[in-house]
């Protein structure tokens, strides 16, 4: 595989989905902290938001320990270089939400749909273009759809007014040869001045590896999450990834050394458990399933005594998507029952 | 002398029409007339071939006919651009608005909860809120009644081809809609309202939960009984509208766990969250037709 020469603009999540690993517990101070020392890095975009994006804030997903605008109101006024984006599901999150976040200085507007409903971002992504944001369309959970019906939701979102669309493997499910599939599909067919992303989880333990095979298949924006801090066996380490950019001749424009800082100084010691592909993490790979599920169903295993992989196989098997936390329990009692134990 | 009270149907797409079905079979309400916008539509020849008498020219079309054809109740499954003026003509000649629309411009009603007291006060115009809300407001009122609910949320996942276009493209106008009601007719202080729409085949049927946290240590025995109070309350228009699991008590969380399917009239099963729809349009439509036949309201007098 040939990258030299390539630029790739990373984006860091370890704010947003890594508030997924940390039950949405980050404090001001460490969003603070972990934000001005990737901007240090030269890392040029970093997602704040509760791990459910904009609006996250519930019981189904978890309250935050504060709200979306005191994040971005603590973050954005330190960035130096850095540009700070937001994540909105529609569904969850409302356009008063996305106001908010552009009030708050937040530059990056994403909005995520399941791979097969981009139809249901149209007033987010028609929005946050007509107020000129870097309008990103996200399709979550892109391996339950064929490379063909990715490129049909991709092109709805451009029409909406999306300047970039992101191939998101949500579940860690994927593997090089579908990265590269649904990536060069996207890039061939879409307009080049429409940038490709992707996302990866590292479930499956192809996190680097498939986020190699999407910029090689065209995608010039990565995911991934200082010291892997996101939800599952975490996202694309960004450390890691820089390294391996940097053996390979790819131009990110981060500095190695300080993001490896970043990562071993500020975020491993406020983790909660490793961020690895433990059982569990693996099962969500393997299963396809939502990769925020993880610590649901391990507190669901707990409570009422069923096997955090059984839970998830079966919710693997009914073909639950991203959102439907409150599936979890809902199983796991059904199940207990099942078994004589509620 | 016949009681049923005579009935439009305004928009004669898949609500509109399973609305009919449903009518059909109602001791209180007679559907007579159907409207659309365009005269080669499949709902409105099924309309006229079910015997109705049908109009293509919009609710003008209908409105000459309001009289001689003693209309006194409509139901318009069109959209909330065009509800208010619907509403305003028909309101005019005396007929009682149920609005399927997010127009909301009546108050809200969730047939077991507050149906009585808009049909006593003779509310010329209510609104049904959202499939989301139908489902799941029965739920948190069932717990508001027994105890203070600080906070009301509910997550409605729907299959994806039960969602049709109106909605998905004003997505917030359900979750707003849905939260307002949470409060307003549900009685939790404050409401959250989640959609998530899931594509799976085949497609599921309608699943929703619902979150309360009370004030202070819910009392398990008495929310337990008046939940499932609540859910033979619905089970009385959506037979199928089923407590899964719950309530589930953790601390000052309340959870019930519901499934909704529909009766399959013209909707399929799955689609538990258009038949509710539906199904409460209809159970309002009787209650004012039952009440005005107590004499406990008096429709507006026509000459």
């Amino acid at each position: 595989m040939n990258l030299n020469g390539k630029n790739v603009t990373l984006h860091d999540m370890s704010l947003r989905d890594g508030m997924h690993a940390k039950r949405h517990q980050i404090s001001l101070e460490q969003m603070v902290e972990i934000a001005t020392g990737l901007d240090d890095a030269g890392m040029p975009l970093i997602e704040v938001t509760h791990g459910d994006g904009l609006g996250g804030a519930s019981v189904n997903y978890g309250f935050p320990a504060h709200s979306d605008e005191a994040y971005l109101n603590a973050v954005v006024p330190k960035m130096k270089n850095a540009k700070i984006s937001a994540l909105l599901l529609p569904g969850i999150g409302t356009v008063d939400h996305l106001k908010m976040a552009r009030d708050c200085g937040v530059s990056t507007l994403r909005v995520a749909t399941h791979c097969t409903e981009a139809d249901v971002s149209q007033q987010h992504i028609g929005l946050a273009a007509k107020m000129e944001m870097d309008t990103v369309g996200f399709l979550m959970m892109a391996h339950m759809a064929s490379p063909g019906k990715i490129l049909e939701q991709a092109r709805l979102m451009v029409g909406y007014g999306a300047n970039c669309v992101y191939c998101t493997d949500s579940a860690g499910y994927m593997l090089p040869d579908e990265v590269s599939e649904k990536i060069g599909l996207l890039r061939a067919e879409l307009p080049a001045n429409v940038e490709i992303g992707f996302h990866g989880h590292h479930n499956m333990g192809m996190a680097i590896a498939n986020s190699l095979a999407a910029i090689d298949a065209g995608a010039s924006r990565i995911d991934g999450s200082v010291a892997g801090l996101g939800a599952g066996a975490g996202n694309t380490p960004l450390e890691v990834l820089c390294a391996v950019l940097e053996r390979m001749g790819a131009e990110t424009g981060i500095d190695l050394y300080r993001i490896m800082d970043v990562a071993e100084d500020r975020v491993v010691p406020l983790m909660d458990q490793p961020i690895r592909v433990d059982r569990d993490a693996l099962t969500l790979g393997y299963a396809g399933v939502y990769s925020s599920f993880l610590l649901f169903a391990q507190r669901a295993e707990k409570k009422y005594g069923v096997s955090a992989r059984d839970i998830l196989v079966e919710l693997g098997r009914r073909g639950t998507v991203g959102g439907q936390e409150d599936m979890i329990e809902d199983l796991a009692l059904t199940m207990a029952r099942a078994k004589g134990l509620a | 002398m016949n009681k049923k009270l005579k009935a439009a149907i305004i928009g004669p797409g898949n609500i509109g029409t399973d609305l009919l079905m449903k009518m059909q079979r109602s001791a209180w309400i007679e559907p007579v007339w159907m409207v659309g916008i365009d005269p080669q539509s499949d709902g409105l020849k099924r309309a006229r071939e079910m015997g109705i008498k049908t109009s293509a020219e919009g609710v003008d079309g209908l409105l000459p006919h309001v009289i001689e054809d003693d209309i006194r109740i409509a139901f318009d499954a069109t959209s909330a651009y065009v509800h208010a003026e619907n509403s305003r003509k028909l309101n005019a000649l005396g007929v009682i608005m149920v609005d399927l629309t997010p127009a909301a411009i009546g108050p809200f009603c969730v047939p077991p909860v507050n149906l009585k007291q808009h049909a006593e006060r003779l509310e010329m115009n209510v609104n049904m809120v959202t499939c989301g809300g139908q489902a799941t407001i029965p739920m948190v009122a069932a717990v508001s009644r027994v105890q203070p609910v600080e906070y009301g949320e509910i997550i409605a996942t729907v299959s994806s081809r039960s969602v049709g276009p109106g909605t998905r493209q004003n997505i917030d106008e359900f979750t707003r809609t849905t939260a307002g009601a949470v409060e307003e007719v549900g009685g939790a202080k404050k409401g959250k309202a989640i959609i998530i729409i899931n594509p799976a085949e085949p497609p599921l049927i309608m699943r929703d939960t619902v979150h309360c946290l009370t004030t202070g240590e819910p009392d398990q025995a008495a929310i337990t009984a008046s939940v499932h109070a609540m859910v033979a309350e619905v089970q009385q228009y959506v037979p199928a509208y089923r407590l899964v699991n719950g309530p589930v008590f953790d601390g000052n969380r309340v959870s019930m766990f519901m499934e909704v399917e529909g009766l399959g009239d013209f909707l399929p099963k799955y689609a538990g969250n258009l038949d509710i729809m539906t199904a409460a349009g209809l159970r309002t439509a009787e209650m004012f037709a039952e009440e005005a036949a107590n004499g406990t309201i008096t429709l507006p007098a026509r000459g």
